[in-house]
């Protein structure tokens, strides 16, 4: 294969290339930050692969499965939170193994830029007994990719390659290959291997362990366990992004650069340890490769000296080795800026409400999560996709219907079919008279506007049945399914207060399209400053295009401002204006 | 040469993607080897939002730490104050002159800090422009983040050429001479 052409990319957009270069066939996902690009830069290669959005990760790793027995090499792509979601299926997988090439694509997110926990994926897939892949820049995340629909099989195993949001994140320098030939194999009917019923399932974990040992054997030889020997008094066994920040503290030192971290190359490791004098043990997250290392009686340092909290860089390994401060100026207090629902935004206009009427909500992943900030703080809690319609169905359950008279449940449309619909499904089976507020924006928002199963359009950008959310209620039963605009303040405070007082399960739809939907010059709102009276009245919702002057009149910055106009309903005193410019 | 250490503060939508994005194509047509960090997700929403790009002949981590920036540029002032530690001494700092609420001012929580600008003076290298009235100027109060690049291109090492070009590739169609305009007047614009 001749090396084409030398490109920058994203980490996840390299890994997209490495699929389509492996003759990746299948593609199922669910957005999620940091792996979201991935199908997106998937569907460039539409004429020789197939990518969906699933409406959840199980399901995606599901259909990749289906894809592998079938004799195709498949993917599926999540973040490490939908990666549980997908254990059921995983850790089956892992008995079974693969016919075509089977990858499951799973971003960590050390520093929780963007998640709901700091996970580390590893122990998941050790637990799972799932051989991992780690790039550390995107050159080795296109490659990688390919090795791992290489090694999945050869050995027949389910290769997790594990990124996390800096790789994922980051631009490198790529070189472009052709894709490989067709990788396809006919489908073999073999009901011992791929039927997971306790007679079948018993042999299969013999020969997983086996396989599994085979491959921790073909470790130590492997090119990507690579050993970098320089100076031999400091050793470090490193990998994925914390090699860079180990090349750049420690450019002398001799590096043990592990690309598979699951299984170990135990001789490689312990021939390595032997050459040094003393041994490091860098990884950002949990003391995976080091437990094991230690297990092994090698003496080794690692995180008595680096914690397992967020990101590492190389100032942190100078420092904790080294003995070295970087040299900067002191920090400057500065107010944070912690992230907000956007100028426009729907959500506002509901939580505002919500607020109004001195409601909880039940919290679910998504923009919308930002309910929780002041000055609204209306979103008591928050845990995981569909969590707010069961947890609120539990909390009625506990303390009574009058209890969550006080509450609703809030989720988002993408949510909503992620896996809301199963809770939604069991508050009607258990007679639960709780409230559900759909907040439905007609995309998946906070990842960056992706399709979904209920907005009529595929991630290939085929046309496609919309499902149609106030039905899907009906069907399962809800009998009180109620649309508002989230913008109709008198019409939502109303329908709210209604459906609180029924003994039965209501659902509100709140349906009006994510503000960053549309794009191009839109309408703004201007302050009459003679009429404004410094009420404060439109500071309430939080809007981030709003500010307080020191004469205590508002002021609206129209680089901003969406004209959504909530502001102007708000004023009493009819000093806010819309200006219809767009 | 040593590598090259840029990072780019604003807040969520300001622009700070597509700003990175030109200097990292920059940096690549100029042959050297490049990397990026960007923010996506969550953060990104109205929220303190930094990028860092990093080239030079052989380039290891993505990140720009404490005391090692050569340029930073910042499209909102508080986010400079938030950032100016990562300057290296004799580093540049440019700075929007442009005041963007945090929520925590908003609803009163906090004060925004006074005379910024002013502070930040007397510790580091500052180019300040208020490069969104600059921009009005233009009939685009959308393109000040060109503005502010072409002023912190007076303190890179590429010509105007060369940044034309990178401009060309990477900003929509329709938008490449509004957008090359906006470098030009930040380029020649004389800031202290």
């Amino acid at each position: 294969m001749a090396k084409t052409k030398k490109v920058i990319m994203l980490g996840n957009e390299a890994i997209a290339r490495g699929a389509f270069e492996a003759g990746v066939k299948v593609s199922a996902a669910y957005p999620g930050t940091p792996s979201t690009e991935i199908s997106e830069y998937l569907v460039q290669y539409k004429d020789s692969l197939y990518c969906e959005w699933s409406p959840n990760e199980k399901v995606a790793a599901e259909v990749a499965l289906g894809a592998s027995i079938a004799g195709s090499r498949a993917m599926a792509c999540m973040k490490h939170v939908g990666f549980n979601v997908a254990a059921d299926p995983a850790y089956s997988i892992s008995y079974i193994g693969v016919n075509g090439g089977l990858v499951f694509m799973v971003a960590d997110d050390p520093g929780l830029y963007s998640s709901q926990n700091e996970q580390d994926t590893r122990m998941v897939a050790r637990a799972a007994k799932l051989p991992v892949l780690e790039p550390s820049d995107s050159a080795e995340a296109k490659e990688y990719t390919k090795l791992a629909f290489e090694i999945s099989e050869k050995f027949d195993r389910p290769v997790v390659l594990r990124i996390t949001t800096r790789l994922a994140h980051s631009q490198g320098i790529v070189e472009l290959c052709e894709p490989c030939a067709n990788q396809d194999k006919p489908y073999v009917k073999n009901i011992g291997k791929n039927v997971m019923m306790p007679n079948n399932a018993k042999p299969r974990h013999a020969v997983i362990e086996q396989k599994n040992a085979e491959l921790a054997l073909a470790a130590n030889t492997m090119d990507i366990n690579r050993v970098e020997m320089a100076d031999t008094s400091i050793g470090v066994i490193t990998s994925g992004i914390p090699y860079q920040y180990v090349k750049e503290a420690l450019p002398n030192a001799s590096v043990l650069k592990l690309g598979m971290v699951n299984p170990l190359p135990k001789e490689l490791i312990c021939d390595f340890a032997s050459k040094v004098d003393r041994l490091y043990i860098i990884e950002e997250l949990d003391p995976v490769i080091e437990e094991q290392v230690k297990a092994w009686g090698i003496e080794a340092v690692g995180k008595e000296l680096f914690t397992v909290l967020g990101e590492y860089s190389a100032n942190m390994i100078k420092a904790a080795i080294l003995g070295e401060k970087a040299d900067f100026a002191q920090p400057a207090q500065a107010p944070g800026r912690p992230p907000i629902l956007c100028p426009g935004c729907p959500h506002r206009s509901v939580y505002h409400t919500l607020k109004k009427l001195g409601l909880h909500a039940a919290g679910d992943i998504g923009c919308y999560t930002l309910g929780a900030v002041a000055p609204l703080s209306v979103v008591d809690t928050t845990v995981c996709m569909g969590s707010s319609i069961s947890s609120l169905h539990g909390m009625e359950k506990a303390k009574g219907k009058d209890f969550i008279k006080n509450w609703v449940a809030v989720i988002g449309d993408s949510t909503f079919m992620h896996t809301g619909v199963n809770s939604l499904i069991n508050m009607v089976y258990n007679n639960a008279s709780g409230t559900v507020i759909i907040m439905d924006n007609s995309t998946t928002g906070m990842t960056g506007h992706q399709d979904h199963a209920a907005t009529g359009k595929t991630l290939m950008g085929d046309a496609a049945y919309a499902i149609d959310i106030p039905t899907l209620c009906r069907a399962i039963g809800v009998k009180n399914v109620i649309s508002v605009n989230a913008f109709d303040l008198e019409l939502l405070e109303k329908t709210i207060k209604e459906e609180q007082q029924k003994d039965e399960v209501s659902v509100i739809i709140t349906k009006t399209p994510c503000v960053l939907l549309t794009k191009g010059r839109k309408p703004f709102c201007v302050v009459d400053t003679e009429k404004c009276k410094g009420c404060g009245l439109c500071l309430k919702p939080g809007c981030p295009a709003i500010t307080k002057q020191a004469d205590g009149k508002v002021m609206i910055d129209d680089t901003m401002c969406t004209g959504c106009g909530l502001c102007a309903k708000l004023c009493k005193s009819g000093a806010i204006r819309l200006v219809k410019e767009g | 040469m040593a590598t090259r250490n840029i990072m780019i503060v604003g807040v969520g939508g300001q622009g700070t993607l597509l700003t990175s994005r030109i200097l990292g194509g920059l940096a690549i047509e100029a042959g050297y080897d490049v990397k990026l960090s960007e923010v996506h997700g969550m953060a990104q929403r109205g929220g303190s939002v930094v990028t860092f790009v990093r080239y030079g002949e052989n380039v290891y981590e993505p990140i720009v730490e404490e005391g090692q920036a050569d340029v930073i540029i910042a499209f909102e002032k508080l986010e400079a104050l938030r950032y100016a530690h990562f300057l290296k001494k004799d580093g540049a700092l440019v700075i929007n002159d442009w005041r963007i609420d945090p929520m925590p001012v908003v609803i009163g929580a906090a004060e925004y800090p006074e005379n910024i600008i002013e502070n930040l003076k007397e510790k580091y290298n500052v180019y300040s422009v208020n490069a969104t009235e600059e921009a009005k100027k233009l009939g685009n109060s959308r393109v000040f983040n060109l503005i502010v690049l072409g002023v912190a291109a007076q303190h890179m090492d590429f010509s105007v050429e060369q940044w034309h070009k990178v401009i060309e590739r990477t900003v929509p169609p329709k938008t490449v001479e509004i957008n090359k305009n906006a470098f030009d007047v930040g380029y020649q614009l004389v800031t202290e």
